[in-house]
């Protein structure tokens, strides 16, 4: 009997939520807000949403906060003092109902948060998430996970990975030792396995394009500027795709308050802005969309996976959904395959 | 305070402010913990992120040498908000710092060449600290010659530093201002750096070139370097970009897959080749 | 659809313009704009309930200015944004041609800022009952009610100026909030900065906002903060009896004096 995986009956999924939100951990869950689906703190089994196929944002604000305080400072009669906030006083998070390409959108994030220097901030909030997925039976047409090495039942980020059987009930695999602990924690819950437990069938998605014969063309295409223009002329250069996107980490640090007193933030930023690298002379290495739009592709699918051994997309297709004018970025990179060397 | 949050700056106070041109100011800082002042080390070429707290933080290289210890400076223009901030601070005042980061000039592997240092302009602070870090190492290099020019006579900075340097027998210094930048009593140079460095022509026999400058000067100085003899690979220079966080993470300053606060700010040329043209 | 698709390939053989940007097939079901620049491609373009976006955001990009002089498919909310832009001296009369196009999907003959003044003129530019309902639910509620529900609403906000890069009337190079000296507007999107950014905006668009709606359509998290332009732009009209797009020699109504404005509220 393989011990690393349990059933959770149909019947305890929602004992299981019920236990967790009254455990005093925070659980983050999708949940409907207005006509979407969203990540939300839950309280109770009700809220968690069902028939959807992904949410619109992300869970990566469960490590990687939309603003956070860096420290504070207050320059009183002793001089300036800086303060910074007990990152071990921050609530444990049950991330629940992830999909396997959220779970594994938390290891890009990893990659540039934890390479050379340690982001401190960055690692405190990871240990504090579990995260318990849901492996995927529906997809739609901006899904592409199997075309960036991920699938929908893909364990990697998971503590602990739920798969539906034909029957309601879920196949739970422990995937790490955080997970186990979660399980051993109730063993009322996570019964052992029949050795014959088969997933029902998980979501259909068709592999687009192969990730590592794009990312080696795409380090010749630097210079194919009718390439990235013609892509990106719709682009409005707002920072909708890189804020829901689960991979990306970009941020910016801005001081509020006044000299006296007053806190460092840092906050989400996108490349796709134009003064994202505007230089206080007014230079601009990347004055126009088409460079922007390059810089997001050739970051995401050469740049990372060379320096960082991670590719900085996991094919949720949460851009594509949410970008106003209908950038698709599954079309785009098929495209860029076939272009002519 | 500093291993865990990456982002929390050490305090230092202005010791001093030096008015060195219009805009431009030099200040003199000390760690306000003389603990951290004493552990604090750091190389040539490396950079700092200075804050104004309540205004933010810019990014400038720090200008004095390693060899030099006790206190560390920076030299900025007036041009933003947070430079803006730090032009009106005084002496006594608390900013913040954090560094030192980026890469280095490998002056070990220079041991035994001649160096020629080219500056234009405001680009002169990376290099003063590596200027003063080789002539604290003097007998470690053979010739020291130094190509300096800005705009105007008001706009050459460190002017102390450059008497210092000019009375020194085992320096070669020229200063040039730009045509039309010469008041009457002008004994320097007139003249574009790159044309300047055309005419002096030094020989680029077992010598390392370092060049900073604004872009249009290294443009410029690149071909005459090469046409001199000098290859790609023992001529440094140091590149800006916009930054924020200074470690890597933000994602803003990058070059290509280079980021300029990790694998800069100090480039070879060759490397600079293979940059693509986002800087 | 036939009559706009010869339009274009006519304009684009006659090399009277350069572009031809209008709607075309996008992904699933979608529409997206597309940049046609051969007579040949103008088969892509298309017409129908799904054209919503309002294209004339596009007159400002650079990227797309650099193609050459264009011409444009609207519908009635991109005329007023013509009408509108001409009103602020950012596109002169043969700087684009416009294909407008009726509620009915026939192609109108525009060929000057004269003939698109006129069909806006005759059009009617009251809130549909659809758009008074949604008002009117908000304005039922109490004052208090009122910054409760937006306050909620804008919280959710993550400041991705999705809105703005989708305005055609947020043009400015440099964005209020992308002012740092000082710093009139917060940048995180924080409570306050949210509060602060949509309401900064909602007064900069007051008397210039032509209700095209792209604004709550582009925001990904389906925040309708369109709700505050419509409000306000009703307002506008009740006081200064003004309406913004209606002729491209209009006088902003927040910064036009005239002799005979209303006094009534000053007591």
């Amino acid at each position: 009997m393989d011990t690393n995986k349990k059933l959770l009956k149909s019947q305890s999924l929602k004992d299981l939520l019920g236990k967790l939100t009254q455990s005093g951990k925070t659980v983050y869950a999708p949940k409907k807000v207005r006509e979407q689906v969203d990540f939300q703190s839950i309280t109770s089994p009700e809220e968690l949403a069902q028939d959807y196929v992904q949410t619109v944002q992300s869970p990566k604000s469960a490590v990687f906060p939309r603003v956070e305080e860096l420290f504070r400072f207050r320059n009183g009669p002793e001089g300036v003092k800086l303060s910074e906030r007990d990152m071990s006083a921050l609530p444990e998070i049950v991330l629940f109902g992830a999909r396997p390409c959220d779970a594994a959108g938390l290891q890009p994030l990893r990659a540039i948060f934890t390479w050379d220097y340690q982001d401190a901030l960055f690692k405190s909030r990871m240990e504090k998430v579990t995260i318990i997925s849901l492996a995927c039976q529906t997809s739609d047409e901006y899904c592409f996970c199997t075309s960036v090495g991920l699938g929908p039942g893909d364990p990697t980020g998971s503590d602990i990975l739920l798969t539906k059987l034909p029957n309601g009930d879920y196949l739970a695999e422990i995937i790490t030792d955080k997970g186990k602990s979660l399980t051993d924690s109730m063993p009322e819950l996570f019964l052992p396995a029949p050795a014959d437990a088969k997933p029902a069938a998980l979501a259909d998605v068709q592999v687009k394009f192969n990730h590592e014969e794009l990312s080696k063309k795409l380090a010749s295409l630097f210079d194919r500027t009718d390439l990235w223009v013609g892509q990106s002329l719709r682009c409005l250069g707002c920072g909708a795709c890189a804020f829901v996107c689960p991979a990306c980490a970009c941020f910016d640090v801005q001081d509020e308050g006044t000299t006296h007193d007053g806190v460092r933030l840092r906050c989400w930023d996108s490349c796709g802005c134009s003064l994202f690298t505007l230089h206080t002379s007014g230079h601009n290495p990347r004055e126009v969309q088409s460079q922007r739009w390059r810089q997001r592709v050739m970051h995401k699918f050469s740049y990372m996976p060379e320096r960082l051994n991670v590719f900085g997309c996991v094919g949720c297709g949460r851009c594509s959904r949410a970008c106003p004018v209908d950038m698709d970025i599954k079309e785009h990179l098929t495209a860029v395959m076939e272009v002519k060397a | 305070m500093n291993d865990a949050n990456l982002y929390l700056p050490y305090l230092m106070r202005i010791e001093n402010i030096t008015d060195e041109a219009p805009g431009v100011k030099t200040f003199r800082l000390t760690f306000q913990n003389p603990e951290e002042g004493e552990k604090f080390d750091f190389k040539s070429g490396q950079f700092g992120e200075y804050s104004v707290f309540g205004e933010g933080e810019s990014t400038f290289c720090i200008a004095s040498s390693p060899t030099r210890k006790g206190y560390i400076e920076c030299t900025f223009r007036q041009a933003g908000r947070v430079t803006n901030a730090l032009s009106n601070l005084e002496i006594g005042d608390t900013i913040g710092f954090r560094g030192p980061y980026g890469n280095i000039f490998p002056i070990e592997d220079w041991k035994g060449k001649n160096l020629l240092f080219i500056a234009g302009g405001i680009a002169l602070p990376p290099m003063r600290c590596l200027i003063w870090n080789c002539l604290d190492l003097r007998d470690w290099f053979k010739d020291v010659s130094i190509i300096y020019g800005a705009k105007t006579v008001a706009d050459l900075v460190y002017k102390h530093e450059l008497d210092e340097w000019s009375k020194r027998p085992d320096v070669k210094l020229i200063t040039t201002v730009d045509p039309g930048g010469e008041t009457p009593d002008w004994k320097g140079d007139i003249g574009f750096v790159p044309t300047v460095l055309d005419k002096v022509a030094p020989s680029s026999k077992d010598t390392i070139a370092i060049v900073c400058g604004p872009p249009i000067m290294i443009k410029f100085t690149f071909p005459v370097l090469t046409k001199l003899g000098f290859g790609p690979d023992v001529v440094y220079t140091t590149l800006e970009n916009r930054m924020k966080c200074g470690i890597g993470k933000c994602g803003r300053c990058n070059v290509g897959k280079y980021f300029v606060c990790k694998d800069g700010p100090v480039f070879t040329f060759s490397l600079l080749k293979e940059l693509p043209p986002e800087y | 659809m036939d009559d706009l698709r010869k339009k274009a390939k006519e304009l684009l053989e006659t090399k009277q313009v350069s572009v031809v940007i209008g709607y075309g097939n996008g992904t699933g079901d979608r529409v997206r704009a597309i940049f046609v620049q051969t007579p040949a491609d103008t088969d892509k373009l298309l017409f129908d309930d799904r054209c919503l976006q309002n294209l004339t955001v596009y007159l400002s990009k650079s990227e797309v200015r650099k193609i050459g002089k264009p011409a444009v498919v609207v519908t009635l909310p991109g005329m007023r944004t013509i009408l509108q832009l001409a009103s602020e001296k950012q596109v002169m009369e043969n700087d684009v041609v416009v294909l407008g196009i009726s509620p009915t999907g026939t192609l109108l003959d525009l060929p000057n800022f004269k003939a698109i003044s006129d069909y806006v003129a005759s059009s009617n530019l009251d809130y549909t009952d659809a758009e008074m309902q949604k008002l009117d639910e908000i304005l039922k509620l109490s004052l208090d009610e009122r910054f409760q529900f937006w306050n909620e609403e804008l919280s959710r906000c993550i400041k991705c100026y999705a809105c703005r890069q989708a305005c055609s009337l947020c043009y400015c190079s440099r964005c209020t909030v992308e002012c740092n000296q000082p710093q009139w507007i917060a940048v995180p999107s924080h409570d306050l900065g949210d509060f602060e950014w949509h309401v900064m905006r909602a007064m900069h668009l007051a008397g210039r906002c032509i209700n095209c709606g792209d604004c709550a359509r582009a925001c990904p998290l389906d925040i309708p903060i369109n709700l505050i332009n419509q409000l306000l732009a009703q307002e506008i009209f009740q006081d200064f009896g003004l309406r913004s797009g209606t002729s491209p020699e209009a006088d902003y109504a927040l910064s036009t004096f005239r002799p005979d404005d209303k006094e009534d509220f000053i007591r």
